[in-house]
């Protein structure tokens, strides 16, 4: 029982440092937090894991596990490198406005 | 306890601090891209502390590195190819397939009793199952609909949608209920089947304008799922992260609603806008109801531009969809040649996402001054000589102030028909995703030059050339 009431304490505080966190967000940057914050919910990967890790021999359990790591994955990945390339736009921009050259770079 | 135990602890608790830190520095403009590479990294941390404490098999670590390849593969390629314009889609995807991960995963614990069979495994398994389903089935719903692919069925929008989905939750209730006598029996998957039709049931009345609402809703959801997978299999770390984005991702909906001036109760029961408000679909009127449409050539706009001291550009969705951002920068570097000022008028809720306005822009390297927030640029319109609306209808339509029986009413727009001559640059006379009229399109300072924005674009600047725009070196 003590095992519980220990993760429901976990549940709690996470949840209220959840709601801590996040206070003002400029409208910029509603979509990028909206998709790193996603990312982070990927890390349900770490219950993949460990599916696959007390799979044994199950073949079935095997694939399940693989299968929901693989979207986790997706999700983590995908995720994090999204948030970086439209977050990359606007450091770009605020490097251009320091130096006084502005000629669009070639990058991607 | 082992040194490896205590190293995986360690390693643990930093993860936590790290996604904490991250998630905090993605809320400020400076920190955010260092902040998103922060949680990546404690990620990484979490991924191994895990691979520490847990010895796996060699068949397991097969497993592993076949389930990572694929889903990291496909994730990389889809991250590195889709375009910005559809960025707020690929978050839907993205955030749909981590749903559907918990819920892969406590199908398999219930399935082959692969935890503790306590109570409290059932009852999270049951939220994993639940949660993780909405957050995918919606999820995809969602992204159908932002794509185009997905149309809002007349029936969604009567109220025979709310006892479909009460009849759904209920009997997804039922599933649960009978789990406890049969863990993997028939219960599981009508649980699983009437969610996953919730999923859909719930997201498809909603209107296109408020899937950036429900994006963020159920990125919180797929928090909540990890969180309940975190209970299912007894992972302190994955309770905390999932708690935390759960926890997050409601305040970001929140600041969303209040940012579009609805209330999130509203964007979930009350149908597409339009339908809302209590009374029928019949104040809007549909794009027969237009009758003063003054519409003008490219020819005439450009006219108009090279007089003008004073041009504020408002992009919206149809900029996004024609991809116009380029040929938008070319006209005001042009523009600004010639010694017009240009700014950018960007309201909070253009396009499909907030700050979907900013990313594009900035792609075509718009310099970020010349972004003007709504309240900052609203006092700026009675001095301005020329508007140019690029795809853009509700976030400019005046009902909005003036019409208290418009259901647009109260929400905050840009104020362009304050200006001296307003151009509208669209493809036809449809309806925005509001679904409902314009009155700006029947002012008299109003022109409409129909077509896609990136042709008249293109054909505005090539008119300016003509009068001999961009020859000069003056500034």
């Amino acid at each position: 029982m003590s095992g519980l009431s220990q993760a429901l304490w976990v549940l709690l505080l996470g949840s209220l440092l959840g709601l801590e966190l996040i206070g003002k967000v400029p409208p910029t940057l509603h979509t990028p937090l909206m998709s790193g914050a996603n990312a982070i919910s990927g890390i349900t990967m770490l219950a993949s894991l460990t599916l696959i890790s007390r799979a044994g021999e199950n073949p079935a359990l095997l694939a399940l596990g693989a299968a929901s790591l693989a979207f986790a994955l997706f999700n983590v990945v995908g995720g994090f490198l999204v948030t970086d390339r439209m977050l990359a736009m606007f450091s770009r921009k605020s490097s251009n406005r320091t130096s006084s050259n502005r000629k669009p770079r070639v990058e991607r | 306890m082992t040194l490896s135990t205590a190293l995986a602890w360690a390693i643990d608790l930093l993860a936590v601090l790290l996604l904490a830190l991250g998630l905090k520095g993605l809320s400020k403009v400076r920190s955010a891209r260092s902040a998103n590479g922060l949680a990546a990294l404690a990620m990484g941390l979490a991924v191994l502390g895990l691979l520490i404490q847990q010895p796996l098999s060699a068949v397991a670590w097969l497993w592993i590195v076949i389930g990572s390849a694929v889903g990291g593969l496909a994730g990389l390629v889809m991250a590195r190819r889709v375009p910005m314009t559809a960025m707020p889609e690929t978050v839907a995807l993205f955030n749909g397939c981590g749903g559907m991960a918990s819920l892969l995963v406590a199908l398999g614990v219930a399935l082959f009793g692969a935890g503790e069979a306590g109570l409290v495994e059932g009852i999270s398994i049951v939220i994993s199952v639940f949660v993780g389903a909405i957050t995918f089935t919606g999820s995809l719903v969602a992204m159908g609909k932002l794509q185009g692919w997905i149309d809002t069925p007349g029936w969604t929008q009567s109220q025979v949608r709310h006892g479909v989905n009460i009849a759904l939750a209920v009997a997804a209730l039922v599933g649960a209920f009978s789990l406890p006598a049969d863990p993997a029996g028939a219960g599981l998957w009508l649980l699983l089947l009437a969610a996953s039709l919730l999923g859909i049931g719930v997201t498809l009345p909603i209107g296109g304008a408020d899937m950036p609402v429900v994006i963020s809703l159920l990125n919180s959801y797929s928090g909540v799922a990890a969180a309940a997978a975190g209970f299912v299999v007894g992972s302190p770390l994955l309770i905390v992260a999932g708690a935390m984005v759960g926890a997050a991702g409601l305040i970001l909906t929140q600041v969303m609603c209040t940012a579009m001036n609805r209330s999130l109760l509203n964007v979930l029961f009350g149908g597409a806008l339009g339908g809302g408000g209590g009374g029928p679909v019949g104040g809007g009127g549909d794009e027969a109801g237009y009758t003063r449409i003054t519409s003008c050539s490219a020819e005439e706009c450009a006219l108009a531009l090279e007089n003008a001291e004073r041009v504020v550009f408002v992009p919206g969705y149809g900029l996004a969809v024609a991809q116009a951002q380029h040929a938008l920068r070319e006209l005001a570097k042009l523009l600004e040649a010639n010694g017009t000022e240009v700014t950018y008028a960007i309201h909070p809720v253009a396009g499909r996402m907030p700050g979907h306005m900013n990313v594009l822009l900035a792609e075509a390297d718009v310099p970020y001054e010349q972004l003007v927030e709504m309240d900052a640029i609203n006092p700026e319109f009675p001095r301005t000589d020329v508007v140019i609306v690029l795809g853009a209808n509700d976030v400019v339509n005046p009902d909005a102030k003036t019409d208290s029986s418009s259901p647009l009413y109260g929400m905050p727009v840009l104020e362009v028909d304050q200006a001296r001559q307003v151009f509208v640059v669209k493809r036809s006379l449809g309806a925005g995703y509001a679904g409902i009229k314009n009155a700006l399109f029947e002012l008299p300072q109003t022109a409409m030059v129909f077509g896609d924005a990136k042709v008249v674009l293109n054909g505005l600047a090539s008119e300016l050339r003509d009068l001999g725009f961009g020859k000069k070196t003056a500034a």
